[in-house]
Parts: C-alpha cells; sequence; structure tokens
C-alpha cells in the first residue's frame, strides 16, 4: 500500500515539477509573475483533446502538438501583454495585475466557447496495460508521464546550463541591459524563454488530463496554485528546487489523501509551503539570489 | 577616417534635457577622452551612443553608416562596443562564461577562441580565476574582466565608461596602463573619466561636457593647459 502510494505520488509530482519548471524558468529569466501560465495547460489539454478526438491523432504526435501550439500561445500573450512592461520597467505588480485580468478573461472565453463540461481523451489514446512489480502497479499512463517528464526536464536543464543559448539566456536573467551590450537580442531570448516554459506547461496539461482523464477550462487555475507552492518552495527561479519541490508535493499529496482524507490535499500543500518559509525564506535550497535562474 | 561622427546629438529624459546638441567625432585609432562633472551628462553619451536612451535629435555615425535609431544589440554587431560604467559583469556567471559571452557575435569559435588567448595573456588574472563566479573577483579584476569581455567582441570603437571608479591607487595605474597599452595597439577609444589628470595624460584629444553642452575641445595637451579644466578637474 505505502510503495504503490509512494509510486503515485511521484507519479503526480513529475507532472507538478514539469508544469514548475517552466514557470520558474519564465519568472527567473523575465522577472515577471505571469499569470496566463495556467492558461498554456489548459491550451496544451485541449489542443490534445481536439487532435485525438476530432482528427484522429495518436497521442505520439497530440502531446508535442500540444506543447508547441501552448508555446505558441505563450509568445503572443508575452509579446501583447508583457513586452511593453518590461521596456517600461514596470513592477511587479503591474504585471501580476494585467496578466490576472488576462488569465480570468482567457478562461471565462473559452468557457464561453466550448462550454464548462469536463472533455476526457479517447479511452483507445493509450494502452490499459501496467506494469507490476511486487505489490506495485504503475499503468502505461503513468509510465509516459514520468518519460516525458524525465526528457522534458533534462532537456530543460541542458538548454539552459550547457548550450549556447542557455549562456544568453542566463545572461538576460542577470542583466537583460548588459546583455544588450553583448550583442543579445533580449527580446528573442524572452521570446524563447516564452515558449520554452508554455510547451513545457501545455505539455503538463495534457499529461494531467491523461492521467485524471479529464479536461476543462479551469483545469489551469487548480494547477496554478500548485505551480505557486512549487516555485515559492524550491526558491524562485531555481529549477532544480523546483524539480524537487514538485515531487515532493505530489508525494505529500498523494500520502494525505491515501492516510488521512482527500479534501485536505490542497490544504497540505500550503501547510508545506507555509513550514518551509517559515525555516527557509530562501526557499528549499535557500541559494543566495544572484545564483538562481 | 572618421570612426566616429556625432552631430547634434539631443537626448532628454522626461522635460530635462540631458544633452543639449552635442558635436563630436572620434577619428580611426584614436584616443579621446570626454571630461565633465557628475550629471554634466557623459553615460548619457555613451547610453545614446550604444541605443540604450533613444536621442529625441541628432545622428550617430558609425564608420560613416547611420547607427541613431539602432537596437543595442545591433550596435554591438557593428563594432561599437561599451564598458559600463560600474563594470557591470555577470556576477552570478563564471569568467569564462563572461568572456564567452563577450564574443557573443562571433560566429567563429576558432576567432573567439584566439582572442580569448589574447585577452587571458593580457590579464592573467583572469586565467587563474576562470572558473570562479565573476562577482567573486576583486573591483580591479572585475574591471579586467569587463575590459577583457569587451575586447572579445573586437571593437571598431571602444568606449570606457569610468574604469577607474572606485579602484585602488595600484590598480587605478595598472587600468590607465591598460589603456595605454590598447592606445599603442591603435584601439579606436572613446573615454569617459573622473580622473581628469590620468585620462588627459592618456587621451589624443579631449572634450568637455557642462551641463549637456561640450564647452571646450581641442588635443589634450591643450585641454589640460585651460585655467577653467585647471581648476575644475585638475585640483588647481
Amino acid at each position: 500500500m505505502l510503495a504503490q502510494q509512494l509510486v503515485n505520488g511521484i507519479l503526480l509530482g513529475a507532472t507538478y515539477a514539469l508544469f514548475a519548471l517552466g514557470f520558474t524558468l519564465m519568472f527567473g529569466v523575465l522577472r515577471v509573475i505571469n499569470l496566463t501560465y495556467g492558461f498554456y495547460f489548459t491550451a496544451g489539454g485541449f489542443v490534445a483533446w481536439y487532435l485525438t478526438t476530432r482528427l484522429g491523432v495518436g497521442l505520439a504526435l497530440a502531446l508535442p502538438a500540444a506543447a508547441v501550439a501552448a508555446g505558441a500561445i505563450a509568445v503572443v500573450l508575452d509579446t501583447l501583454l508583457l513586452r511593453r512592461l518590461r521596456r517600461a520597467r514596470a513592477g511587479e505588480l503591474a504585471s501580476l495585475m494585467v496578466t490576472l485580468g488576462a488569465v480570468l478573461a482567457l478562461y471565462a472565453g473559452m468557457t464561453a466557447l466550448l462550454g464548462p463540461d469536463i472533455r476526457r481523451l479517447p479511452p483507445d489514446v493509450i494502452g490499459t496495460g501496467a506494469l507490476v512489480l511486487g505489490p506495485v502497479r504503475v499503468t502505461q499512463a503513468q509510465l509516459l508521464i514520468l518519460g516525458a517528464s524525465v526528457v522534458l526536464a533534462a532537456a530543460l536543464v541542458w538548454l539552459v546550463r550547457f548550450s549556447r543559448l542557455g549562456l544568453g539566456i542566463r545572461a538576460v536573467a542577470e542583466n537583460p541591459d548588459v546583455a544588450g551590450l553583448m550583442g543579445i537580442d533580449a527580446a528573442r531570448i524572452a521570446a524563447l524563454v516564452s515558449f520554452v516554459s508554455g510547451a513545457l506547461a501545455g505539455a503538463g496539461g495534457v499529461l494531467i488530463g491523461l492521467a485524471f482523464n479529464a479536461i476543462h477550462p479551469y483545469m489551469g487555475e487548480a494547477m496554478m496554485l500548485r505551480g505557486f507552492v512549487v516555485i515559492i518552495m524550491g526558491g524562485l527561479g531555481d529549477i532544480f528546487g523546483a524539480l524537487l519541490a514538485g515531487l515532493l508535493l505530489g508525494v505529500v499529496e498523494v500520502l494525505t489523501a491515501g492516510y488521512l482524507d482527500s479534501g485536505l490535499k490542497e490544504a497540505v500543500g500550503f501547510a508545506l509551503l507555509v513550514l518551509v518559509l517559515w525555516t527557509r525564506p530562501a526557499g528549499l535550497f535557500g541559494r543566495p539570489v544572484a545564483r538562481r535562474a | 577616417m572618421t570612426a566616429l561622427e556625432v552631430a547634434g546629438l539631443t537626448v532628454a529624459y522626461g522635460a530635462t534635457e540631458a544633452l543639449r546638441g552635442i558635436d563630436l567625432a572620434v577619428a580611426e585609432g584614436e584616443t579621446v577622452c570626454l571630461l565633465g562633472a557628475n550629471g554634466a551628462g557623459k553615460t548619457t553619451t555613451l547610453r545614446a551612443l550604444s541605443g540604450q536612451v533613444r536621442p529625441r535629435a541628432g545622428h550617430i555615425r558609425l564608420g560613416g553608416a547611420d547607427i541613431t535609431a539602432l537596437a543595442p544589440h545591433r550596435i554591438v554587431r557593428r563594432g561599437l562596443v561599451q564598458v559600463p560604467e560600474g563594470r557591470q559583469v555577470f556576477a552570478g556567471l563564471t569568467v569564462a562564461e563572461n568572456l564567452t559571452l563577450g564574443a557573443w557575435t562571433l560566429r567563429d569559435p576558432a576567432e573567439a577562441a584566439r582572442r580569448r588567448e589574447r585577452v587571458l595573456a593580457r590579464f592573467p588574472r583572469l586565467r587563474e580565476r576562470l572558473h570562479q563566479p565573476a562577482g567573486a573577483l576583486s573591483g580591479g579584476e572585475q574591471q579586467m574582466l569587463a575590459i577583457g569581455r569587451a575586447l572579445m567582441a573586437g571593437p571598431r570603437l571602444l568606449l570606457l565608461d569610468e574604469p577607474s571608479m572606485g579602484l585602488a591607487p595600484l590598480m587605478v595605474a595598472e587600468i590607465f596602463a591598460v589603456i595605454a597599452e590598447l592606445k599603442a595597439e591603435r584601439v579606436t577609444l572613446l573615454l569617459v573619466e573622473q580622473n581628469a589628470a590620468a585620462a588627459l595624460a592618456v587621451a589624443d584629444r579631449a572634450y568637455v561636457l557642462e551641463t549637456g553642452r561640450i564647452t571646450l575641445s581641442g588635443p589634450a595637451w591643450r585641454v589640460a593647459k585651460d585655467p577653467g579644466v585647471i581648476a575644475a578637474y585638475l585640483g588647481g
């Protein structure tokens, strides 16, 4: 029982981590709290739903297509809403309010257009078989979640830490003006970071839609609360922090639902956050601000 | 041949005019210094040249081509490279990463490696600290890194904004020795300095900026003998 719960928790946590990675990257580099981030998650879920149910596309194609579509939406929204604010050096409160208004409008617009119903991916989109290891059973959907999360997280770490483009991203994160003096086009880096973040959220939307078999316009909103818990707990802008905090939150939620009460699992996430901030105000790993991102 | 030509440059922050139509030129291979009190508009001049503030009026030409309305990253690609005031190295990145970023516009890794070798030969202390975060360097070492980073771009025109600011006297002498070296190598330099004596000693020509206007210009030796300059900047 406990082994199974732990496995379920880690797999749920993997999607939280994936979702939070994009969120923390966006904050770490662009220095804005972009609340439209949850919408990319919803968008990813809906694109995958549309492709699989209406066009009969397989998941192998629908997952990357949903990620790319969500990434493109992220670039458009960032350009429309935040580019001018960044240029004017507006404070964090301005970006918070603008994106809060925008995301509420986006969810409401989507609900008006598509209805509030919960949609499901076709049952044959993924096999029903499962991997059984002693007392632990892992479904194919869970295996896909784990595989996709590991691959995407590894790709992100490689991009940011080891690629030439990643060096440019880290330079812009530290000081966009001086990055410009190096010949780096900070606006292009911002677009790239938006795309990557949006794609991670979109992929997360497909995977969560698959895990819970439920896709609806406000799914991104519930996820954003967890996103906040994870990125604050992991340390804002800290990629490894987000990975570990995501896994931790998933495990804590599943254990709470399994051993206490499933109604408590959201409260427990926030209790964990308060506890972490009490003891380590800079996040779990508490690195100095200048070294993050 | 003129490397830089500035005509009627006017910059305003809101209603306040920081620069009121200045004219300035730097010839190929020349070292020019720009003197002035705090708030005279020296840093604003460099910011306008690098495209970080948009001029209200006037023209900036680099090697004959108009660069007035270009974005900072495009100006760097044309060969105008700035070492900003306060050094502004990327503190969280290593010395090696800072140097790599200096050559961002260069698409030839072999040439970047050659340039890095030259920078490290010029500043051996950077080689010792190649894999340390730039934030861990002393002020003088950070200034060397900032200059080295700019040299990685292979500048046609190098702007230096207060390179000696906040450094210990020994380090100031070292930085001016580096500037003299660059001058001897015929690197085209535009130098903004508070340390007027040292700047006039190394420069070919000088401009004096007062509340947004050029009030005096000429060969550095002649500017150094001007009674007003002696009184205001040379502690006469």
